[in-house]
């Protein structure tokens, strides 16, 4: 290689960095570094100031760096109850919507991986319609079905099956439904990519052996179809975990979800370095476990391809 | 075949469909309902779409969601482009897995924690250095953050397919690397670019609770509106609006999905030809 060559190599080289550096430092100031705040700040305390809390880093004349890191918030976490419970609460509520998410979004999944081919298309588009649409019209759409004058009890009273209205607003029942209703379309979506993939004649082989329909989807279509499983519940269940919208519209005094509790500590209490603390709990707690998880698993993936 | 299983799954699919749909349909249904009650028909109106026109408030919110939403897409869809180039072209380089990490963290951080995040810098910013005051911009830096994820995930995928012999020819022409990209690579991953933009451009629009936190006084966009309002109990001129949203997008998807149809069938046509 002689050197002229090898000078224009390291020229494209350096030039490359036009390319990685401003997405890199654009995330680095705006996505990571403030997390370097949220974790600061979970060590100060509250105070009558602006910014409402105080210096862990402080310079003195001497220019002698002072810090002054408090555990309080963190021990404020474990003593307080409230936080736990909400955690708790959180994680069975993102659970079970989405059990229930994963229950109904499967067979329309299959149902439509089993239609033609231009039927498919144009089922997609109904399914995915209502995402480019607002998120919180269609929380407040639900909102008008089930309130207590809504279509729902309007429905169910005509026909006679209750004499009073359910009371389902401001309820637990209320939060399911919303989170369900929202989240269905995430499900569904990578459900269905799986199952279109699905090679039918596993199924004709099985049937051929002589399993009945439900063993050959037990043991053929149901692991199979694992992948699109995975994806679609953490589409549901990692927004459903951090949701405010929902408990706060639809849910009562109780739903306190871990996003609510965020969102009344920072604007409610004005207590920003014990809102950071949770922040920083709840990201360790949860959010870490996900994406070590997912991490692997796409490794996993790989290793099989 | 079990013939009894298609049927089930067809009724399974058409209630689904359904419930994801009665909602919105019934929004839809009040917006031209004369009565202020829910649940009392008053006969049609279109009393409040022209009530909508005349709240000034929801208006100058739209106009401020919308200009956001097109500078933070357009931001997000050069910034993503490039991290997809990137992760996708230079397998080594230094902080490549911290670019790989902050392009598929945002996609699992839960919204609140990255509102939060975001305001104590900006907080800190403001104390440190007198700067950015909270607004407009702050609202676009946030939404570029988590938008240019967006961008640079469906970006990698179809980059990572395109063929690089266009681009090698190019470069054997005498083109220089970046000439042969654009002219070459760029027209291949434009649908994605395209897809991304829009993408980012609903997202943006679409947030309440990273803006709720990034906003400043005097800064409120459309989901902020909404939601107080909201929150106070029922407001019909909410479901004209939601109308108003609905047919927009319903029309956008319709046309896109005619233009992709005749796309396709126009490239169908054009392979038949070229194996004749």
């Amino acid at each position: 290689m002689g050197p002229g060559v090898l000078a224009k190599f390291q020229l494209a080289r350096h030039r490359r960095w036009l390319i990685i550096a401003p997405p890199l430092l654009f995330l680095l100031v705006f996505f990571l570094i403030p997390f370097g705040f949220a974790l600061t700040i979970s060590f100060a305390q509250t105070a009558i100031r602006v910014p409402p809390y105080t210096d862990v880093f402080s310079m003195d004349a001497h220019h002698h760096l002072h810090v002054a890191a408090h555990l309080d918030n963190y021990r404020y976490l474990v003593t307080d109850k409230v936080y736990a419970l909400s955690y708790l609460y959180s994680l069975k509520t993102a659970f079970f919507s989405t059990l229930i998410c994963l229950l109904i979004g499967y067979p329309m999944a299959y149902g439509i991986s089993r239609t033609s081919r231009s039927t498919q298309s144009i089922l997609l588009l109904i399914i995915i319609l209502p995402f480019w649409t607002s998120f919180l019209l269609r929380v407040y759409a639900l909102e008008g079905i089930i309130r207590e004058n809504g279509l729902l009890n309007q429905a169910l009273l005509w026909l006679g099956l209750i004499r009073e209205p359910l009371k389902l607003m401001h309820t637990t029942t209320a939060v399911y439904l919303g989170i369900i209703y929202s989240y269905l379309p995430f499900m569904v979506l990578p459900l269905f990519a799986t199952l279109e993939k699905l090679d039918r004649t596993l199924l004709e082989a099985s049937a051929d052996l002589g399993s009945p329909p439900w063993r050959a989807f037990l043991d053929v279509t149901l692991p199979l179809s694992m992948p699109g499983v995975i994806a679609g519940s953490m589409l549901v269940f990692i927004p459903a975990i951090g949701e405010f919208v929902i408990p706060t519209l639809l849910g009562g005094a109780d739903n306190l979800m871990i996003g609510r509790v965020l969102w009344d500590e920072f604007f409610g209490n004005r207590d920003w370095p014990v809102a950071s603390a949770v922040a920083v709990a709840f990201l360790v707690l949860l959010v870490g476990p996900i994406a070590i998880y997912q991490h692997y698993h796409s490794k996993e993936l790989e290793a099989h391809a | 075949m079990n013939e009894r299983l298609p049927t089930m799954l067809m009724s399974v699919l058409a209630i689904g469909v359904a419930l994801l749909y009665i909602p919105m349909l019934v929004m839809i249904g009040y917006s031209f309902n004369a009565s202020p009650l829910v649940g009392i028909w008053g006969g049609f109106s279109t009393h409040w779409y022209r009530e909508l026109v005349r709240n000034d408030q929801l208006i100058t919110a739209a106009w401020l969601s919308l200009r956001i939403g097109f500078v933070a897409a357009t931001a997000a869809m050069v910034l993503g482009t490039l991290a997809a180039i990137a992760l996708v072209r230079f397998k080594k380089f230094r902080g490549r897995l911290m670019l790989t990490a902050m392009v598929n963290a945002p996609l699992v951080m839960p919204e609140i924690i990255t509102g939060i995040t975001q305001l104590l810098l900006l907080i800190s910013m403001l104390h440190l250095f007198g700067w950015p005051h909270r607004g407009f911009l702050t609202i676009v830096l946030a939404h570029v953050a988590f938008c240019t994820a967006y961008v640079t995930v469906t970006v990698q995928s179809r980059l990572g397919t395109a063929d690089r012999s266009l681009e090698e020819a190019a470069m054997d022409l005498g083109s220089g690397p970046v000439r042969a990209f654009l002219d070459t690579t760029l027209p291949i991953i434009a649908p994605a670019l395209a897809s991304g933009w829009l993408l980012s451009f609903t997202l943006s629009l679409d947030d309440l609770v990273i803006s709720s936190f990034v906003s400043g006084p005097g800064a409120s966009t459309l989901p902020m509106v909404i939601f107080s309002k909201v929150k106070l109990g029922v407001s019909p001129d909410i479901n004209a609006l939601a109308t108003l949203i609905i047919a927009t997008v319903g029309a956008g998807v319709l046309i896109a999905g005619v233009l992709m149809r005749r796309a396709d069938q126009q490239r169908l046509r054009d392979l038949q030809l070229a194996a004749q």
